[in-house]
């Protein structure tokens, strides 16, 4: 199981985000009330920000380490980010969208086709960003993130923006994202069904604390 | 008379077109480092930028008359290649564009300041390296205010009047521009000609300032 080292000490202003945390894990979510800090964790593993002592390596590459003086700059880190907003860019389609991380420099895993397969995206090539309803948005930004054939995907609340009757879909494909391309995961989640569904180990945050850690049977049973 | 008049509003147009692809690449330059850059003199950097805007436009032509004159820092280089620049058409442009360069810097400096930070970011998570990022994210999504500045550029360009008199002059058939030549027919008491290109000058002024605000509000 790929292993995450999350020791991240981190100041945003009044705001101060501490934790210790080594997990081995296929999908790890992030759990807590909104202002907690999960978002920043997951910035701070894409390097959008820089913790001012910490280690963080995912998979058994070190990111970022202050006593070591490592900072992989942003564009050689491998994550597959969907930030909560999504960003798509808006004035590319939905393939310029999803093939922006095809650059000749990286490997690419994934077949256009079959991650098109994978998130059911067939129909939605040739569409523009604006006509694209809140969970085709979802499915587009996590085709763009693993195309770029990252070593693991940072999902910030990938189901918020989703009515219920199609979370179901993104659920399934993050299943199937974790298990068939055995991809890690990190991903904050919304709602107590998501993590029960995906996620074998669960960290529960509360201002900028780790307050709970464990299986999310045991997590969220108590 | 006619022929007179449209020689006057084409060359207009044209020089104020290549005073905009003058001030473009200069414009979009300066408007990108002062939204996103920090750097010593940027405070200076940023009131010179401005400066036109609240100088009187003739001292603005005195200044580029005394730069690019034969005697001038300027003007003795471009002499050394064989360029004239004073009282010709090349004045007229370059006149144009010092003037019209503060509001397409502004109005750029705008689109770079807007939300595209956080796309860049993306486009990094991406694997996408800084050129790349800013060719095919941050121009095009601050395209609209670049095009929105570079036509009020060209608008301000087209009315410029105070500066060009000193740089340029105003001989017919060389520099003679619409506003230029508003004031010499009217000195010349020749108001009927005046008054055409008037209604000329409005009505090439009112349509590029229509389509800068619609492409300003759509952004």
């Amino acid at each position: 199981m790929p292993a995450f080292e999350l020791d991240i000490a981190l100041r945003q202003g009044s705001f101060g985000l501490e934790l210790a945390e080594r997990v081995d894990a296929r999908a790890l979510a992030l759990f807590g009330p909104s202002g907690s800090g999960k978002t920043t964790v997951i910035e701070a593993v894409a390097g959008l920000r820089t913790p001012y002592r910490g280690t963080i390596a995912v998979a058994g590459r070190l990111l970022f380490s202050s006593e070591r003086r490592v900072n992989v700059p942003v564009r050689e880190r491998r994550v597959g980010y969907v930030p909560q907003d999504v960003l798509l860019f808006p004035h590319m389609n939905v393939r310029e969208n999803v093939t922006y991380g095809q650059a000749p420099t990286r490997r690419h895993p994934y077949a256009l086709d079959d991650v098109v397969g994978l998130l059911d995206l067939g129909d939605l090539l040739q569409r523009r960003v604006a006509s694209l309803s809140g969970g085709e948005r979802q499915r587009v930004a996590l085709a763009r993130a693993l195309m770029s054939g990252p070593d693991v995907l940072l999902l910030d609340e990938p189901m918020a923006a989703v009515d219920l009757a199609r979370r179901r879909r993104i659920l399934d494909a993050l299943l199937r994202i974790r298990d068939e391309l055995a991809l890690p995961i990190v991903y904050v989640a919304h709602a107590t069904e998501e993590v029960a569904r995906v996620a074998d180990w669960v960290l529960v945050i509360d201002a900028g604390r780790v307050v709970a850690r464990g299986a999310p049977s045991s997590v969220l049973a108590g | 008379m006619t022929e007179e008049i449209a020689q006057i509003a084409v060359f207009t147009a044209l020089a104020a077109a290549g005073a905009t692809a003058l001030m473009l690449p200069l414009g979009v330059a300066l408007a990108w480092l002062l939204a996103r850059r920090r750097f010593r003199g940027k405070a200076i950097v940023e009131t010179l930028v401005s400066l036109p805007l609240v100088v009187p436009p003739v001292a603005t032509g005195l200044i580029l008359l005394w730069l690019f004159g034969r005697r001038g820092p300027l003007g003795g280089a471009f002499e050394a290649l064989g360029v004239e620049v004073v009282f010709t058409a090349k004045a007229v442009v370059l006149a144009m564009a010092v003037m019209g360069l503060p509001l397409l810097v502004r109005t750029a400096r705008a689109g770079f300041e807007q939300a595209t930070r956080r796309y860049e970011q993306l486009a990094e998570t991406l694997g996408a390296g800084p050129w790349r990022v800013f060719r095919t994210v941050t121009l095009p999504l601050a395209s609209r205010n670049i095009l929105a500045g570079a036509l009020l550029g060209f608008s301000r360009a087209l009315g410029e009047f105070g500066a060009t008199i000193v740089v340029a002059g105003s001989i017919p058939g060389r520099t003679r521009t619409l506003a230029v030549g508003i004031y010499t027919y009217t000195e010349t008491g020749q108001n009927s000609r005046a008054a055409v290109l008037l209604v000329v000058s409005v009505s090439i002024a009112f349509l590029a300032v229509l389509v800068s605000n619609r492409l300003a509000r759509e952004s």
